[in-house]
């Protein structure tokens, strides 16, 4: 990507951008979504959903700071585990029975932004790999926290509120709650992506220097980004805790869920809205029906073949190569795809109107091409 | 008390030693190809097993079985690399390695659940269960032997990296591969070498690693998670740093355990966050590691 996208036009001023055809998929997707417990009434097909939506969130959010940004992040497990153990905690001492913890949710976002703060201050001082570790070692020691610290209840963890719902429904709250983090999340997602706020987060992704250099203010914005995806996760977290009705220190800050939401948002496609969405409905429902079918040794080894099959087949994930592969038959003999080689990849020029990185048309960065730097899906 | 302490302090150096050798070939990873291999943790867990089977199966002792189980590291270390993290490359690289080795310790782990379960063993051999008095410590023969194990790979790793022309040409990719493919070094074999060899130290750090502690297949995480924070601290891609790191984190631990066994592991992790705080490059980084 190019300075120019950073003066792009105002996230606000093209809220509709999207075309009639992708404004009825999603609400086509929606309307599927919201009418799954229906069609699929029995526990054990809405416990799928509920964990799908649960990473669709996750994934979402933890797209929009690193799937931006390009930090990647391996301790969002952090923010998730602190939310749950949050309310957990709050539940226990508050004496809060029932239906009312929902009440409590928003503590949860509270909990996850609070920790985000000073786990960001810390860790986006460095880059690339040495920020990997810090998150991981910040995960390690809030996970040693979960286990040793007095109020967190050590390795037997924390139990939610009973909620006295029927067991054949008992999934479908959970189900919609979880539905709405997720679309809630997908629309900021969508909202920080078509912003100028969002075109600084990939201005650092690309080169953070530069960005500097032309006046972005490179750790508000890191961290903006990293409080809101925290305190999403946080939220996600909580909800998480009341379904699961328990909390462990291995389970609330769980490395492999690490793993697996960049997973999700690396298979769909880095730094797209869609992507991550895609990669969490493939990814985490295979992984249920994985475990529930087979010893877990066997899905562990599946999960990481299906690693290496995805980020070697499509490096880029689905949701780019798949687009610029449409676009490839759609286009066909009317505009040469400019061959890719390192120089294509510092600064990405599919051609046509839906680029993912902003295109430029015809080699030059026209004025149209900066029109679209901010196209979406 | 201040026994205790001095007690503390050589242990960790000795064990620190252990960890140095398996640190250095995660650094020296790290510099040659530019990636963090997740998967030396398990890897190291790997060479555990194998040793472990080895002296089983064939009653080799765990000093000799090294002369196997180094060389089928290599091996896999160089198959790893050539299949899994030579075909990456493109502006997404740092985390799609970083997923690969992850799913290449994912895929170890799964098979070592598979073929060993997930109980707890732990390497024996007449000298890991007898120990010797020296200035009235107590120090088993395992550690001291591995002390001199880690001591003898480190220097032989020392001459091959700054006493060979295979070493100079790591050396140089280090410093710029651009330049060093410009002179004529051929990368894509020092890459695949050093990968080999920073995943063979491991069955020698695996070995030493087992004698000294119980550990399952689930083990490799801790380990990893520990020396990232070594590497890190100690500047990532300087092997220098790599052994004072090793050295000093481990002491460090061994000395708090003394008041706070539970708290120990935490000081480790919090030692990172403070001295990045300070040196953004850890203790023995360039301003700029590989501003590219």
């Amino acid at each position: 990507m190019s300075e120019d996208h950073i003066e792009g036009p105002s996230g606000l001023a093209r809220l509709r951008g999207l075309t009639g055809l992708q404004l009825a998929f999603v609400v086509a997707l929606l309307a599927v979504a919201v009418a799954f417990p229906v069609l699929f009434p029995s526990p054990v097909d809405t416990n799928y959903g509920v964990y799908a939506l649960i990473f669709v969130a996750v994934a979402s959010a933890w797209n929009i700071f690193s799937g931006l940004s390009g930090y990647i992040s391996l301790g969002h497990a952090v923010f998730f585990g602190s939310g749950a153990y949050t309310l957990g905690i709050a539940a226990r001492d508050w004496h809060v029975t029932g239906t009312a913890v929902f009440a409590l949710l928003p503590l949860a976002a509270v909990a996850g932004a609070l920790i985000a703060v000073p786990f960001g201050l810390i860790a986006l001082r460095v880059r690339r790999h040495t920020f990997i570790v810090i998150t991981i070692a910040v995960f390690f020691i809030f996970q040693l926290m979960a286990y040793n610290l007095s109020f967190t209840g050590g390795t037997t963890g924390l139990d939610s509120p009973f909620l006295p719902w029927g067991a054949q429904t008992y999934n479908n709250p959970f189900y919609y709650i979880a539905l709405a983090c997720a679309v809630g999340t997908i629309a900021v997602a969508w909202l920080i992506r078509r912003s100028r706020f969002g075109l600084q987060l990939r201005a650092i992704r690309d080169d953070e220097d530069r960005a500097r250099g032309l006046g972005v203010h490179a750790m508000r914005v890191k961290l903006t980004a990293f409080v809101l995806s925290g305190a999403i996760t946080g939220l996600v977290g909580a909800v998480w805790f009341f379904y699961l009705t328990q909390v462990q220190p291995p389970s609330g800050f769980d490395p492999l869920f690490d793993l697996s939401v960049v997973l999700m948002a690396f298979l769909g496609g880095l730094g797209t809205v869609s992507g991550p969405v895609l990669g969490a409905l493939i990814i985490e429902p295979g992984q249920l029906y994985l475990t529930a079918n087979t010893n877990g040794y066997i899905s562990e080894i599946l999960l990481g073949a299906l690693f290496l099959v995805a980020v070697l087949l499509v490096p880029r994930g689905i949701i780019p190569t798949g687009g610029e592969y449409i676009r490839r038959l759609t286009t066909k003999g009317r505009a040469a795809i400019p061959e890719r080689g390192p120089a294509s990849q510092r600064a990405p020029a599919p051609t046509g109107p839906r680029s993912d990185e902003g295109a430029t048309r015809e080699g030059g960065a026209s004025k149209g091409a900066r029109r679209q730097a901010g196209k979406i899906l | 008390m201040a026994r205790e302490i001095y007690q503390a302090i050589a242990d960790g150096i000795l064990v620190g030693g252990i960890y140095a050798l398996m640190a250095v070939g995660l650094t020296l990873i790290f510099g040659v190809l530019d990636i963090i291999n997740i998967a030396q943790g398990v890897m190291v867990i790997l060479g555990a097993y194998l040793s472990y089977e080895l002296a089983a199966r064939l009653h080799l002792d765990l000093f000799l079985g090294l002369l196997v189980t180094v060389p089928a590291m290599f091996v896999i270390g160089v198959v790893i690399q050539w299949a899994f993290i030579r075909p990456l490359r493109g502006r997404e690289r740092t985390s799609m390695t970083l997923l690969v080795s992850y799913a290449v310790a994912l895929i170890i782990e799964g098979i070592l659940y598979e073929f060993f379960g997930a109980n707890s063993r732990q390497l024996s051999a007449s000298y890991v269960t007898s120990s010797v008095h020296v200035f009235g410590f107590y120090i088993s023969y395992i550690y001291l032997y591995g002390f001199a194990l880690a001591l003898a790979l480190v220097a032989a790793l020392y001459t091959l990296l700054y006493r060979t022309k295979f070493g100079r040409s790591v050396r140089a990719t280090m410093q710029d591969q651009t330049a060093a493919r410009l002179i004529g070094i051929n990368i894509s074999r020092v890459a695949a070498i050093t990968y080999g060899i920073g995943v063979a130290v491991t069955a020698a750090g695996g070995m030493v690693f087992g004698a000294t502690n119980a550990f399952n297949p689930n083990s490799g995480y801790d380990l990893i998670s520990r020396l990232l924070a070594i590497i890190v601290l100690g500047g990532l891609g300087s092997i220098g740093g790599a052994l004072a790191a090793s050295i000093f984190m481990i002491t460090l631990e061994s000395v708090v355990d003394i008041w706070q066994p539970t708290w120990a592991i935490v000081v480790f992790y919090a030692a990172l966050v403070l001295v990045l705080l300070i040196r953004p490059a850890g203790f023995f980084g360039r301003k700029a590691v590989r501003a590219q």
